[in-house]
């Protein structure tokens, strides 16, 4: 039993790590050409496991940007994170303090939506062990790799990969979606949050923070208001 | 890079893992209001459309239209009940034959 959810957790992950890979492999070399050795930028994968941060932490570098800086702007980055660790709280089977506390390092924006929208109603931790493990295996082998080959696919390869992990996070959100208004409006009122914002110049690591939170407040007060009547709910969205 | 290097790692790791770490080790959910648990609950779908828009369109610098057909045939694959793996990958080949010819 424990051993198929940890196996059904790493077949849940399998998509995160092959969209990863792409985006690993040209961390490593990106890190390569800023002048980190391989010891470094694994070691940066391994301990930090961040894209976003990693990837902005080495232009910074570049560019010798005070090293305190470098942390506060990662911490920016990574704040959102409260809120998917939070979110994922209340769905995650009872276990010890330890146990969460080691699995907790393994969340990211993908393994956060893989769990989130598992059809399970509580998520066992072998899954979450599964789906957190082989994500951050493609993440630390492939930054190793990209290190020591560079990003040598194909470029009509290379370009179609850079697709992979939006094409998962479509593939989380749409059957969610089917016959959900809540979760289309959720998804959309977010992503024209993020839009503005996003335009306005805020940086990206901030306006996903402001506009999940604030999607999800605006849509929990309309339904706490209107009930689950959807008609009336719908005629109140186009009045606003 | 030198042992400065190794101090603002250990700094990057600390902050990134504090965000996850705490409220999912020290939080359960059985001790918020209806209310916010409601909005806890609604994050996950909130987050997955932030993330995908606008980025989605900026995949390929310069050409909107790439992110538009990986965002549009993604969408059929699921929409159609294709699994997430069947989305990822059906994606990726739709756009290795739009890159291979255009």
């Amino acid at each position: 039993m424990k051993k198929s959810q940890f196996l059904a957790g790493l077949r849940a992950g399998s998509s995160i790590a092959i969209g990863y890979f792409p985006v690993a492999l040209t961390f490593g070399l990106l890190a390569k050409t800023a002048g980190l050795s391989i010891i470094e930028a694994t070691a940066m994968s391994i301990f930090v496991y961040a894209g976003a941060s990693q990837y902005m932490s080495l232009s910074l570098i570049a560019l010798a940007v005070d090293p305190i800086l470098i942390v506060l702007n990662t911490f920016i980055v990574n704040i959102r994170h409260f809120l998917m660790t939070a979110s994922l709280s209340e769905k995650m089977q009872p276990a010890p303090k330890w146990v969460k506390a080691f699995y907790s390092f393994g969340i990211t924006d993908e393994s956060f939506s893989v769990l989130a929208t598992s059809k399970n109603d509580k998520i066992s931790t072998p899954f979450a062990f599964g789906v957190t493990l082989i994500a951050y295996g493609s993440w630390v082998i492939f930054t190793a790799v990209g290190h020591v080959i560079g990003a040598n696919l194909p470029l009509f390869l290379q370009a179609a990969m850079a697709i992979a992990l939006y094409a998962m996070f479509i593939g989380l959100l749409v059957p969610s979606m089917k016959g959900n208004r809540k979760v289309v409006m959720l998804a959309g009122v977010a992503a024209a949050i993020h839009c503005v914002l996003y335009f306005s110049g805020f940086s990206a690591g901030w306006s996903i923070l402001v506009a999940t939170l604030a999607s999800s407040i605006f849509v929990e007060v309309i339904y706490a208001k209107q009930g689950k009547n959807a008609e009336a709910m719908f005629e109140k969205e186009e009045a606003v | 890079m030198g042992p400065t290097y190794w101090w603002m790692l250990f700094g990057m790791a600390l902050v990134t893992y504090i965000p996850r770490m705490i409220p999912l080790t020290f939080l359960d959910g059985k001790e918020f209001p209806p209310i916010v648990s409601g909005v806890l609950r609604n994050i996950p779908y909130a987050v997955l459309g932030a993330l995908i828009f606008p980025a989605i369109l900026f995949v390929q610098e310069g050409n909107i239209l790439f992110g538009m057909i990986g965002a549009g045939v993604a969408f059929l694959i699921a929409f159609f009940g294709g699994g997430v793996m069947s989305v990822v990958l059906g994606t990726i080949g739709v756009l290795a034959v739009y890159s291979l010819f255009m």
